[in-house]
């Protein structure tokens, strides 16, 4: 592409410079503008300069700001007299020797792995179950996940809430009458079963996502594949490993790792529902644990490290989300 | 033939718990927010109405401040995807429609900003807008807001321009039109539906927003906005489940009712955003 040249837009070779011609003739009847050439380079750069000012000032300017906190010394005085002094790699040497965080760290990647592989499993059951289903059947199923999906994240923690309710919660009282001893069991006053609680509103929330987004790949796929290996008698484990999965594999390959982003850094789930009364100490992650630090301890400095060493992970995800999404790109131009 | 349906048995009990257990938390919010007070507390649950009482609506909506919530809500989350709506218009235009130094770097720009680790940020958003005396104050949060929105308008509108033909808006100039009327006349009537989805789903991503309002709007009550205080609500000591409930219902209605408006829309839209770009 001609990028390089001024005026790109007329002197592409499939625009003949019959462009040209009218918009002089109509220019003619005006008084003589001269410029147009300067004009119109400039013009593109002055339609991307409000959405480059707004991400440079509220995000890469906070990310900035978020490195040189982790460099300074910064507590509850420094954000009174607002003056901060540089320390070197202080807070990163405090940071990796508290076990703490490394508790954090380990758990943070043991919950994301549940999710993510719960997750994938059962949206791509679902998406491989709708597609046997009837119309009725399917639409009454889009329909289930339509609602959980639409549920908003704080509506949602706050039912979760409500359905575990140690007293009255209908999820006890369900337990109870399946034969298991739940009777008054107390869900947020454990780190465990706290989690527990997370793991299935963060899952029930994500699958339509990913369910819907399997399921428009899985119909893309032309019917003769399958039908001819079932002629060859492949049964249907044997159609889902040998023909869906590689055809698929760049869609699995794209929503396990927009999942796995999503659900490291998931924060409202968590501290909506153990962040005032429930056990946050036993189910922080690391998003909340560097908000806690901040906002709670006021040691921003460390909260300022560990959200940069959370970044930086994330940024080695996104990378490989990328690369996922580059060769998609490139396999869907073919 | 017969054979067939007896297969079928096992699919359609697996696709009836599928939809069961993905609306029944949407359906026992709504149905606690009919229950009479005896009902909710009853220790064996109650899973159809036996009367129906408008008195948790009644409760919730006369809480303090429950319609200051409501306006500050539709403010923030209104202004910012107007604003992120009309630069993204400006720039979706340049990225689809021109041919510029920078033009990929500008795109790769904004898809790293689609992804942006925004749960990570909240100290220093927090610095920053303590820094510039703008804590408990809804324009800052308006300001993040829009730029949350901004790549994913910038994505999903530079696709929408894609499907209008270049030859359309020729054409017109052709016809003498300048390229902001073919823009306006020709181009923008294509464009509406898209701007429509787009805002929309902007929209939702604004309104749901928990952890920025929760982290900047600390102080002033009636500054909040609907997620903080639903939030707070049901952390008090005293916990009315169906006033929470009720109060859960009315915020999730507007959030529904675009989902219904968008329909088909909704699996396309979100994945052309998030996946193909």
């Amino acid at each position: 592409m001609s990028a390089s040249k001024a005026d790109a837009v007329v002197a592409t070779p499939t625009q003949p410079p019959r462009k040209q011609a009218p918009s002089g003739a109509r220019r003619a009847s005006k008084p003589p503008r001269k410029p147009s050439g300067i004009v119109k380079s400039v013009t593109p750069y002055l339609l991307v300069a409000p959405a480059i000012l707004g991400i440079a000032f509220l995000l890469f300017y906070p990310v900035v700001r978020n490195v040189m906190l982790s460099f300074q010394h910064y507590r509850f005085k420094q954000l009174i007299s607002r003056s901060a002094d540089y320390v070197g790699w202080e807070n990163y040497q405090a940071v990796f020797k508290d076990d703490e965080f490394w508790e954090v760290t380990r758990r943070t990647f043991y919950f994301t792995a549940i999710n993510v592989v719960a997750i994938m499993v059962i949206s791509t059951l679902c998406a491989l179950m709708l597609m046997k289903l009837g119309k009725t059947m399917r639409i009454v199923v889009l329909i289930g996940l339509v609602a959980a999906w639409a549920t908003p994240v704080i509506a949602a923690t706050t039912i979760f809430k409500w359905l575990f309710r140690s007293d009255n919660g209908v999820v006890n009282w369900a337990l109870v009458k399946l034969g298991f001893d739940y009777e008054g069991y107390t869900w947020f006053a454990h780190g465990t079963s706290t989690l527990t609680v997370v793991t299935l509103l963060i899952v029930w929330q994500s699958i339509p996502f990913a369910t819907l987004t399997l399921y428009a790949g899985l119909t893309t796929v032309s019917t003769d594949v399958y039908e001819s290996a079932r002629l060859d008698g492949a049964g249907p484990v044997r159609i889902f490993s040998s023909i869906t999965f590689p055809i698929l594999r760049p869609i699995f390959a794209l929503v396990t790792s927009l999942e796995v982003i999503w659900i490291f850094k998931s924060f409202a789930q968590i501290w909506a529902i153990a962040g005032e009364n429930g056990p946050i100490n036993d189910v922080r992650t690391l998003p909340v644990y560097a908000y806690q630090q901040g906002m709670s301890l006021k040691l921003f400095d460390m909260a300022g490290a560990i959200s940069t060493i959370t970044v930086l992970i994330l940024v080695v995800m996104l990378v490989f989300y990328f690369r996922q999404m580059f060769k998609q790109e490139r396999e869907a131009d073919k | 033939m017969k054979a067939r349906t007896l297969k079928r048995i096992p699919l359609n009990i697996a696709a009836l718990l599928v939809f069961a257990v993905s609306i029944f938390p949407v359906y026992w919010m709504v149905l606690t927010a009919f229950k009479p007070a005896k009902d909710i507390q009853s220790s064996t649950p109650k899973f159809l109405p036996s009367s129906i009482s408008f008195h948790n609506f009644d409760t919730a909506v006369n809480t303090p401040h429950f319609w200051d919530y409501w306006r500050n809500s539709l403010l923030v989350a209104g202004c910012g995807v107007l604003l992120a709506l009309v630069v993204a218009c400006f720039a979706a235009f340049a990225v689809a429609r021109m041919h510029w130094k920078g033009r990929a770097p500008f795109i790769l720009m904004v898809f790293i900003a689609q992804m942006a680790p925004w749960e990570a940020l909240m100290i220093p958003m927090y610095l920053i807008a303590r820094d510039n005396d703008l804590l408990d104050s809804l324009p800052m949060l308006t300001a993040i807001y829009f730029v949350m929105t901004l790549p994913f308008s910038i994505v999903t509108l530079r696709g929408f321009l894609g499907g209008i033909p270049v030859e359309l808006e020729e054409a017109a100039r052709v016809d003498g039109c300048s390229r902001f009327t073919a823009f306006r006349k020709v181009v923008f009537p294509l464009l509406a539906p898209g701007l429509l989805s787009t805002s929309l789903f902007g929209f939702i991503t604004a309104w749901n927003e928990f952890a920025f309002a929760n982290a900047l709007l600390l102080n002033k009550p009636e500054q909040r906005t609907l997620p903080t205080w639903l939030n707070s609500f049901s952390n008090g000591l005293t916990i009315d489940w169906g006033a929470i409930m009720a109060a859960s219902t009315l915020f999730m209605l507007p959030v529904l009712a675009i989902f219904l408006v968008l329909q088909g829309k909704v699996t396309g839209g979100l994945t052309s955003g998030a996946v193909k770009g």
